[in-house]
């Protein structure tokens, strides 16, 4: 999941010694500021360079939209491709020889899996994980594990939740092994690494579902496709914190173990690596955060389990259904992230003192081993190998009769505050309306002009270009209509994230019990995938463009509040005490301290906003928000490749556009130390 | 030295395990099946269920029986109408049990690649149109002719459809050629997609509520007729001559929907090598009626898709016993 996923390289522990200056500096005239400042050269050239091809522009290709002159229809050899690939799946050998094998040893591992998990039976893989789970990470996390799978099966979703363990176990593994030898050239070599490192970022940034179209046409819906989706979203943050966590190595150390005779391979092996096992720890840790979110989206391009459930739930509106379903990939995400996490955390640690010995080492191990087989074979004697059909609590219909409960009473008609219908009209109707015909309505080249001043400003011509360049792409592809609709469902959701997470964000810098109380919340947020968040959304905002803004908001908030909280808490003591020695109050000590010297990580806060909507904003496609993801859906749903593969590239460029206008240089700068 | 012979020794009986695991060589993929399927020695049957009530009628009846009469497990994925049928061509799905007509895709697995074959009719006849609903059509007759649609397009005006006429559409993965029908018949309409049949429904239910005229593509048989009278638009004539040359291009077409009889297909393996459950689905064949007893049990009760099931069986024996192998 990308929140965590992003987290780590762009801790917002920031240098405040680059930042200090900028309060203390005395005001110079407005006149000589504007000749030295960098940010007015900047302009000052785009302004020249608009003046000279605008009129030219504007003069052959007066319209609002992208003119269709300049666009390129693609659409004709796309489908020709996928008809071709459709002809010729059972006889071409690049199917039978390459990507048939690919897709036999998914299926084959998958199966395999599968077939292990089923054989284990429901007390089996109870027994055996919280055994794991206690063994690497604790009593209180054995207890987690426990308690979430006996719900999964309450809840009688057993056998879908068996699925996507069975998926994920293939596809972390391939992600794992993918991004560790990736990240391990890009450790080794410096030329590696320069090349992987501007592709990883980018990776990171793109919305999950953009990676779903490439992989659907070449080998059809089901589950290898599924997988390999998977792998290329979940892959990159291994490689990147493995590439990371090799070259952050201390010098000294290896310096030392090379004076000690040691060969190229003892040193890779015995020093090198042991010393980076905290960011492969985190590395896995994000792949398999990545992996849960993915595999579940994934269910679109027919990766059954439980994605499946919940995708069948949403097409019906059924929130129980979909909270049945969507419940059991919550408490496998937590059960994963905080067993790794925890076990990431005892790493060098001393071993626990005391404790019989037996519980230590590798007797606890194989008591563990025999433990879960005695329980295995017990449960089989007993019972059915899935959970018993008796065991089962139905939820969905009092859920649902909350639900209309909640309609009834929340939806309209609410005294002073309107329902939640009325809400979401009015963000229809005043905000995203409004925003969308103006952006639609802008002209196209005062559109590129406005994306180039802003990365030039925030950065240098290279994002610029990069920019400007990604947001003509979406033009020559003919979707400037509907990316200007995504858009402005981005930014006005954006906006109040950013309204929010900002207030919350410097509330709970301030209270050390308000942040207190919201972390197990925001922690609890962030590990959930996205796909979760379109289920309640729908129950309250009906169907539209409003629950996929709201869910947006949902999902980013974490971020913005975790991002903000820390820059502001991390501002320098010495220089608020020197502001409130000067008898600052309160508010001006916020406003002219704390938020100026918070400056970069509230940048990275509004970066992090926007990449995390944009994820959300596009998925939203299912449930009605149109546009971009509804353009994906459609092509997904009626096997037109060509209409889906131009709204994907279209979502990854306006990615790569929000991420370079909004992504301060600093960072990149930081993030190879 | 030796150990690194060792080490090579055994990525190359890796490497031969793999290949020999995964047939050394060719592997067609159009023949893969789920690795969810067959698991445990259980038979089972993969059914693709599509997103609206009346093909989760069909599926939830079929599943029933297959588990609790012919000792089944039975697994459905949710699969829209295109790609289904590429994920029946590669037996990652058995059967689809209600097709509304997708020539191309006949024409390419079942007549040139023969990996599926017909299951024979469903029984029951689907049909497309427009609709309006019976309160607003009884007060203006005149708007059941499509001629007329023009004069009423500010009456079905909305937020969503910019000044023009709303044509409420549903899922994306529908049959339509809504597109087209507005642009060659010259209609003053904007058509809005609402993202599911679910969501159609919910806004339709919406607009009766309220007695607000609303103009909508919508199909036959479906269980909201019973608690929304609705009456059809009259568009120009269905004739094969326009249907043909709709299929060589799609954007031509200016003529109404077909009716269909809806039909069953199974993948070709299955069909031969599924025994009893091939079986069962080429005879499983029932009415309109039966088919919307189950969805209203659904749809606007509320109960789960099985129990539904449940309920028609009891209540049916005479239809179903006869699908019995």
């Amino acid at each position: 999941m990308s929140a965590t996923a992003t987290r780590p390289s762009t801790d917002p522990a920031t240098d405040p010694a680059a930042t200090g200056t900028a309060a203390a500096e005395p005001r110079p005239s407005l006149l000589s500021s504007a000749v030295r400042s960098p940010a007015a050269r900047k302009l000052a050239v785009l302004a020249v360079i608009a003046a000279v091809l605008i009129p030219l522009a504007h003069a052959k290709w007066a319209s609002g939209s992208w003119p269709h002159a300049l666009t390129v229809d693609v659409s004709g050899p796309l489908g020709d491709a996928s008809d071709w690939i459709l002809d010729n799946r059972d006889s071409h050998w690049i199917f039978l020889y390459f990507f048939g094998h690919i897709s036999n040893v998914i299926i084959i591992g998958v199966r395999a899996v599968y077939v292990a998990l089923l054989a284990l039976g429901w007390a089996g893989v109870t027994a055996g994980l919280t055994l794991i789970a206690w063994r690497v990470a604790g009593v209180r996390i054995a207890v987690t594990t426990l308690v979430s799978f006996a719900i999964c099966g309450l809840l009688g979703m057993w056998v879908p939740t068996m699925q996507t363990l069975a998926l994920m176990a293939i596809a972390v593994t391939a992600s794992v092994i993918i991004g560790g030898l990736l990240g391990l050239a890009g450790g080794l070599s410096e030329w590696a690494f320069r090349v992987l490192r501007p592709v990883l970022d980018t990776m990171q940034v793109l919305p999950a579902f953009a990676y779903l179209l490439p992989v659907v046409m070449i080998f059809g819906n089901g589950v290898p496709g599924a997988v390999l989706a998977t792998v290329i979203y979940a892959a990159p943050p291994m490689a990147r914190l493995t590439a990371l966590g090799l070259r952050g190595a201390d010098a000294g150390v290896l310096e030392a173990v090379t004076s000690l005779g040691a060969t190229w391979r003892q040193r890779l092996l015995s020093a090198r690596l042991p010393l980076a096992r905290k960011e492969l720890l985190l590395g896995i840790n994000q792949t398999i955060m990545m992996a849960l979110s993915m595999a579940v989206i994934a269910s679109v391009i027919g990766g059954g389990g439980l994605g499946d459930r919940v995708y069948q739930a949403l097409s019906s509106v059924d929130v129980g259904k979909a909270l049945a379903a969507g419940l059991p990939i919550v408490l496998l995400a937590i059960v994963m992230d905080r067993t790794i996490g925890t076990a990431g955390e005892r790493l060098g640690e001393p071993p626990a003192e005391g404790g019989h010995r037996l519980l230590r080492g590798w007797p606890a191990w194989a008591g563990a081993a025999a433990v879960t087989a005695v329980i295995t074979v017990v449960g089989r004697l007993t019972g059915s190998q899935t959970w018993p059909t008796g065991w089962t609590v139905a939820i969905e219909e009092p859920v649902n009769q909350f639900k209309e409960w909640m309609v009834d009473h929340l939806y309209t008609g609410v005294p002073v505050v309107g329902g939640t219908a009325d809400w979401a009209a009015h963000y229809v109707k005043w905000i995203l309306d409004p925003l969308r015909e103006g952006l639609q309505g802008l002209p196209w080249y005062a559109v590129l002009l406005i994306v180039a001043a802003l990365a030039w400003l925030i950065g240098t011509w290279a994002t610029a270009l990069t920019a400007t360049a990604a947001m003509a792409a979406i033009g020559v592809l003919g979707v400037w209509e509907p990316s200007m609709d995504t858009l402005s469902q981005v930014l006005a959701a954006v906006f109040v994230t950013l309204v929010l997470g900002f207030a919350i964000g410097i509330w709970a810098a301030r209270s050390t019990r308000l942040e207190r109380m919201m972390r197990p919340v925001l922690d609890m947020f962030q590990t959930m995938p996205q796909f979760v968040y379109l289920i309640p959304v729908v129950a309250l905002f009906g169907v539209g463009r409003a629950p996929a803004a709201a869910a947006a908001i949902v999902y980013a908030l974490p971020a913005v509040i975790r991002i903000t909280t820390q820059g502001i808490r991390n501002v320098d003591p010495a220089a608020l005490e020197s502001a409130r020695s000067l008898g600052a109050t309160q508010g001006q000590q916020l406003r002219q301290v704390q938020l100026p010297l918070a400056r970069p990580a509230l940048l990275l806060a509004v970066n992090q906003g926007v990449v995390l909507v944009l994820a959300v904003v596009v998925i939203g496609g299912l449930v009605g928000s149109g546009a971009l993801g509804y353009d994906v859906l459609f092509g997904l749903a009626q096997g037109d490749l060509a209409t889906g593969l131009v709204a994907g590239t279209a979502i990854v460029c306006l990615g790569l556009m929000l991420d370079r206008v909004t992504q301060p240089t600093e960072r990149r700068d930081r993030k190879g130390a | 030295m030796a150990r690194t012979r060792m080490q090579l020794l055994m990525a190359a009986a890796g490497i031969a395990a793999v290949f020999t695991a995964t047939g050394c060589g060719a592997a067609d993929m159009t023949k893969q099946s789920s690795p969810y399927a067959n698991v445990g020695g259980a038979k089972s049957v993969t059914l693709s269920v599509q997103s609206w009530v009346g093909a989760q009628a069909n599926v939830a009846v079929a599943q029933y029986l297959l588990e609790h009469e012919l000792g089944y497990r039975v697994d459905t994925v949710q699969v829209d109408e295109i790609p289904a049928w590429d994920a029946l061509s590669q037996g990652r799905v058995d059967a689809i049990l209600e097709d509304w007509g997708h020539p191309e895709q006949e024409q390419r697995y079942v007549k040139d690649k023969k990996l599926i074959v017909p299951g024979g009719g469903l029984g029951v006849t689907g049909h497309i149109g427009w609709w309006v609903p019976k309160y607003f059509a009884d007060k203006h007759p005149d708007v059941l002719n499509w001629k007329n649609l023009n004069k009423y397009a500010k009456t079905f005006k909305t937020a969503e459809s910019g000044g023009k006429g709303q044509l409420l559409d549903g899922s994306p993965s529908y049959v339509t050629n809504d597109k087209a029908l507005v642009k060659n018949l010259k209609l003053n309409y904007q058509i809005v997609f609402s993202g599911s049949e679910a969501a159609q429904i919910t806004q339709i239910k919406q607009f009766a509520k309220g007695k607000k005229p609303f103009l909508t593509y919508w199909y036959e048989p479906q269980w909201l007729f019973n608690q929304v009278p609705m009456a059809e638009v009259k568009l120009p004539k269905y004739t094969d001559k326009c249907a043909n040359e709709g299929t060589k291009d799609p954007e031509s077409v200016d003529c109404a929907y077909p009716t269909t009889p809806l039909q069953k297909y199974l993948n070709a393996d299955f069909a031969k090598q599924g025994g009893k459950a091939s079986a069962f689905l080429k005879k499983f064949h029932w009415t309109k009626e039966d088919q919307n007893e189950v969805s209203e049990l659904i749809a606007s009760k509320g109960m789960s898709a099985q129990d539904a099931a449940k309920e028609w069986v009891e209540a049916h024996p005479d239809v179903w016993k006869k699908w019995l192998p």
